[in-house]
This record gives C-alpha cells, sequence and structure tokens, in this order.
C-alpha cells in the first residue's frame, strides 16, 4: 500500500464528483444503497461457468454514469488498480479445470478460461457498483442512510469520524515520512526508524484524540452524535429500488444475450 | 489479504454479512454501555491513523520488500476487543467503498477474517495472557508477535475456507491453504514485530496509555454468549450454502458434459452445407423457447437441443437466489432485532 497518498488524494476527487447535482445525486440514498446491494448479490449468484448471462447487468452502473454525469474513465482506471487479487486467484482456475467446454472449430476453450472470465466480469461489475455508489451519493450521504437502515449509531459515528480525520493524519504521516527521507540517502526507512516514527505519530494522534474531546465536551457533547439531515421515503426511491430489482431478477432468470441471440439467428 | 466479491458466493457472503453484523452490534452496544465518551473521538482517530501508519513503510533487510503496521492487533491492545472491532470495521468499510478493496458483499468475508480473530481471539486470549497486567518489555514483545501471528494465520485460514466455500475459484482446498499459510506466516512476523515495535515505544513513553484503555473490560466480564450465538448462525447458514453447493456440483459436472456434446451436434452438420443450415436454423429458432422452458429440457437431457454457451440453470438458480435471499434477510432481520433491542433499552 505504498501508493496510499495518492489513493488519498482521489477521495477527495470523489468527494468533488459526489458533490455534483444530478437526477442521480437527488436520489435517496438509501434507495441507491439497496439496489446497489441488490445489484451485487444478484451479479455473484450466477454459477461460475456465466459470462453471457451476466452482461445485460452492465446496464445498471452504465445508467448510473449516465445519469449522474460521473467520469466513466476516471472509475473505470480505479477497477483497474484495484484488480489484482482477483486476477491473482483468478488465474489458477484454467490451470486447474481443463475439461473442454466449448469447441469453435478446431479452438478448443476450458473451463478454466470459462470460468476466469467469469470472475474478470463479476468483479468489474461488483466493484463498478460499489464505486458508482460512492461518486453518486458522498460519504456522508451514505453514512446517513446507514443510520436510517438501522446499522448501530456508534459504528456509524465511527465511520464519519474515520473519515474525518483521514486526511490530516495521512497529511501528518506524509510529513514525517517526507522529513525522513530527506535526512537519509537510500531513502528507505530502518525498522528503529519506524518504530519510533510510529510510536511518535500514534502519540500526537492520541492526544489529538483528547483536544478534540475536550473542544466536544465544551460544545455539549454527550457521547451521543446527533444526525440532523431528515430523510422522508419519497416516491423515486421507492421507484428506483423496485424497478431495477424486478429487472434484476428479469436478468437472473432469463439469459437475455442467448434469447436475443436465438432470435437474430433464428431470422436467417 | 482482502477478500473480492467476485471469489465470493451469496451464501457465504450473507452468512459472513450476518455475523460480521452480529458482532458490530454486540461491540456497539458494549462500547455504549461502558459510557466512555472519551472513547468516541480517540476511536475515530485511531481509525485515521490506521491508514495514516500505512504510510510509513521500513524496508526489511535482504528481501527489498517493505513492511508496515497492520490494524487489528494495535487497535485491539489500545483499545479493548469492543471499540476495536468498531473501528477495524469502519476501516475495512472506508476501504471497500473508496479503494474497492474487497467489496461490499465480501466486506462481512474481510471485517470477520481481519477484525474477528485478532480483537476478540487473539488480543484477549494470547497478548493479555502473556502481557499480563504488569508487562515488561520481553512480555510485550513475545505477546504482540505471537498474537499478531496467531491472528492472521486464523484470518488467512478463513480466506481460504471461504473461497472454497464460495466455489467460485478452482484452487482445491490443500494447495490453497498451503499457498496461503506460509505466506502469512511470513506477513504476520513482520506485522507482529512491527505492531511489538510500536506498542513498546508507547509503553516506554506513556505507560499509563497502555494500562488505561485495557482495564474498563475486566477478564471475568468478558462474556463469549454473544459472539458463540454468532458463530451459530454462521455455522447454520453456512452449512446451508454448503449442502447447497454439494447437491450443485454434480449438477454443474452434467451439465459441463451435456454442454460439450450439444456442440458437437452443432459442429458436425457442416458436411452438407445446406441441409445443416436448415438444421441450425430449425434448431436456433427452437432456442427462446428452451430459454423459458430450461428446468425441463435439462432435467430430460434432450442430447439434441441446441443450447447455447453458457445456459441458464433456471432450476438451481432460482433455488439459489432464495436461498440468498433468506440468507440475506436473516442478516437484516439480525440487525432488525438489535436496533429494536437498542431502542427498548433507552
Amino acid at each position: 500500500m505504498t501508493g496510499i497518498g495518492g489513493r488519498l488524494f482521489d477521495i477527495g476527487h470523489m468527494d468533488a464528483i459526489a458533490a455534483g447535482n444530478s437526477p442521480m445525486h437527488r436520489l435517496d440514498p438509501r434507495a441507491k444503497l439497496t439496489a446497489t446491494l441488490a445489484f451485487i448479490v444478484a451479479v455473484v449468484s450466477f454459477d461460475k461457468y456465466a459470462i453471457s448471462a451476466l452482461i445485460p447487468f452492465f446496464i445498471f452502473p452504465i445508467a448510473q454514469i449516465s445519469l449522474g454525469g460521473l467520469p466513466a474513465g476516471y472509475l473505470f482506471k480505479k477497477v483497474i488498480l484495484v484488480s489484482p487479487f482477483a486476477v491473482l486467484i483468478g488465474i489458477f482456475n484454467p490451470m486447474l479445470d481443463r475439461e473442454v467446454l466449448l469447441q469453435i472449430g478446431s479452438f478448443h476453450v476450458s473451463g478454466g478460461w470459462v470460468s476466469f472470465c467469469s470472475i474478470l466480469v463479476r468483479f468489474f461489475l461488483t466493484v463498478t457498483a460499489a464505486l458508482t455508489l460512492i461518486a453518486s451519493t458522498g460519504f456522508h450521504a451514505v453514512c446517513v442512510a446507514l443510520v436510517k437502515i438501522g446499522v448501530p449509531r456508534p459504528f456509524v459515528v465511527q465511520l464519519m469520524f474515520l473519515y474525518r480525520y483521514l486526511f490530516v493524519l495521512t497529511d501528518e504521516a506524509a510529513r514525517m515520512v517526507r522529513a525522513v527521507s530527506l535526512k537519509t540517502f537510500n531513502g528507505g526507512v530502518r525498522f528503529k526508524t519506524f518504530a519510533s516514527m510510529t510510536g511518535h505519530l500514534l502519540l500526537r494522534t492520541l492526544d489529538r484524540a483528547q483536544r478534540i474531546h475536550m473542544a466536544m465536551r465544551c460544545r455539549g457533547f454527550d457521547g451521543r452524535i446527533r444526525v440532523l439531515r431528515s430523510m422522508e421515503v419519497g416516491w423515486s426511491g421507492a421507484m428506483f429500488v423496485v424497478c431495477w430489482s424486478v429487472l434484476f431478477l428479469i436478468f437472473r432468470i432469463y439469459n437475455i444475450p442467448k434469447i436475443i441471440g436465438g432470435i437474430i439467428t433464428g431470422f436467417f | 489479504m482482502h477478500m473480492a466479491d467476485a471469489l465470493v458466493s451469496p451464501a457465504v457472503g450473507a452468512a459472513l454479512w450476518a455475523a460480521s453484523a452480529g458482532l458490530i452490534g454486540y461491540s456497539s452496544k458494549k462500547v455504549t454501555d461502558e459510557l466512555d465518551d472519551r472513547k468516541v473521538p480517540l476511536m475515530g482517530v485511531l481509525g485515521a491513523f490506521i491508514f495514516a501508519a500505512q504510510m510509513i513503510n521500513f524496508t526489511i533487510p535482504a528481501t527489498g520488500s517493505s513492511g508496515h503496521l497492520g490494524g487489528g492487533m494495535i487497535l485491539a491492545i489500545l483499545l479493548g476487543p469492543h471499540a476495536a472491532f468498531l473501528v477495524m470495521a469502519s476501516v475495512l468499510t472506508v476501504q471497500a467503498l473508496f479503494f474497492a478493496d474487497g467489496g461490499l458483499l465480501a466486506l462481512g468475508c474481510n471485517i470477520f477474517n481481519l477484525g474477528f480473530f485478532p480483537c476478540f481471539i487473539a488480543c484477549p486470549l494470547i497478548y493479555k495472557k502473556i502481557a499480563g497486567n504488569d508487562p515488561s518489555q520481553g512480555k510485550i514483545f513475545a505477546g504482540a508477535l505471537f498474537s499478531a501471528v496467531v491472528g492472521l494465520q486464523a484470518g488467512a485460514f478463513f480466506v481460504v475456507m471461504e473461497t472454497v466455500f464460495s466455489g467460485i475459484s478452482e484452487l482445491p482446498f490443500g494447495t490453497f491453504l498451503l499457498l496461503m499459510q506460509p505466506i502469512h506466516l511470513a506477513i504476520g512476523i513482520v506485522e507482529g514485530l512491527a505492531t511489538a515495535s510500536v506498542v513498546i515505544f508507547v509503553w516506554k513513553a506513556r505507560p499509563e496509555i497502555l494500562n488505561a484503555p485495557i482495564s474498563p473490560v475486566p477478564k471475568g466480564e468478558f462474556s463469549l454468549r454473544r459472539v458463540l450465538i454468532g458463530f451459530l448462525v454462521a455455522t447454520v447458514v453456512l452449512g446451508g450454502g454448503l449442502s447447497w453447493f454439494a447437491s450443485r456440483h454434480p449438477d454443474g459436472l452434467e451439465w459441463a458434459m451435456f454442454k460439450t456434446s450439444g456442440k458437437e451436434e452443432l459442429k458436425s452438420p457442416e458436411k452438407g452445407a445446406h441441409e445443416s443450415l436448415a438444421e441450425v436454423q430449425e434448431k436456433t429458432a427452437f432456442l427462446p423457447d428452451y430459454g423459458f422452458k430450461a428446468p425441463e429440457s435439462e432435467t430430460s437431457g434432450e442430447e439434441g437441443s441446441p443450447s447455447r454457451w453458457p445456459s441458464v440453470e433456471v432450476g438451481t438458480s432460482v433455488s439459489g437466489l432464495i436461498g440468498g435471499a433468506l440468507t440475506l434477510v436473516l442478516a437484516l432481520l439480525i440487525g432488525f432485532m438489535l436496533r429494536r433491542g437498542k431502542r427498548s433499552e433507552k
């Protein structure tokens, strides 16, 4: 996780995108959260050789990106950046599952390659869905939605606090790392230096927490954080969830690309 | 070692979501009950610290790679199990949402793998037993190192279990296990060393920090009951999921055989162009029908029906969907019940 500085800079960019104003942005965050979860469950529930049946699901992130005016290229790049784990685990499938599943002329495709492709398609779909959710909603709105859905409040408060101080502390850590790399020749941090750097960062963090607590007490903090944004179940939100869920159900039961292919080949 | 959505089946994902949701609810209640409002900002800022600390990398001599502080252990040592678990869950949630490490369905797995083991198993059962009430440098070192290794090994073992139960990856259990455990042994040692050195640093500089937050949870009071109930739910759901896959697997094999034979059937009419074209047309025109009536044609196993790859297994799919939906409903129910329980208290 060496590039975490760059990745954190990204969070700021995501927030800027989430501050936009579009039909997608204005939609109830709960509706978007629910629809995204339904989408992920539907995608992941396919059996491991499914590829064509997964294709119609691309409509969900695509519709969100287009309705919300989100930068597709930027999101795509983010997805590619995090793909190594899925690829690493999936790449063993072609080696282990050699049963021929598909034949095009003399070209044999083993089941392993099919399931590997399926893993990649799934990965792409689920990760894109999570990213579009944040890009069109913003972290705070998602947190508020979580409270309304019934996630325990201390956990949501924890999420908000974490997000608030993420930038502050990473800035501090970045300064420390820069200072050390300017004062050493090979640039690497030795273990002993690491321990005292991280330890100092931890001590500063604890002091900061104490200061924050005092400041909060001064402002009447009693151990509860109140979220002031009210949310009402609106028509648009409910419709959004219902329509998408029905669509996912249809996609799940009928293999749309296959049916279309059948109709088209039926003409000739 | 984040699990990815693409490798998790809904049954496994939902089961671990249920377990993690239960643990979050339980920990939230515990933290609220402690009534220590100092902890609210402390937890939040320490979560951010975990991110920040990952920017400080040290070089591991002679390997060319580098290591950094892992999350769970140091949090558990500083905050105690419940608060540490919440912080870890929040860190993983932010990672899943912003960095797409893991994913939303796999988030339950990740919280369980990386949060439960260090916070509820390794720290209270190993670190505290070794470090004890009057810690010394050696005790802290041994405790932190050993518990980090055990916590990570358990987490890695669960990654293997979850992947194998999900059945998406072809990796057999033994091979995957032999791949994961040694790698995570190495990572665990590096993480353990980092954790130990930082804890010792803090202990030397400000010993009261290490003593104070641990004491609110006396040893005898740590109730395993809720945790065990969570485990029980996870086991039942996993068991259900497992049997579901057991029945699915031969089906998948059959299906694959059927598929290959169906393809050969389609390929053969290359000899007579005219006849075969008519045949293909006849067969493909039949396709929409096949799409709708998949279960029948599948059970009868008609050799002739030219199914296209990949086909829909409507019978198993629907049952899979219902199974997945049921487990998700279960997870939601648990969350709902926790919320009701919290309300009635107030």
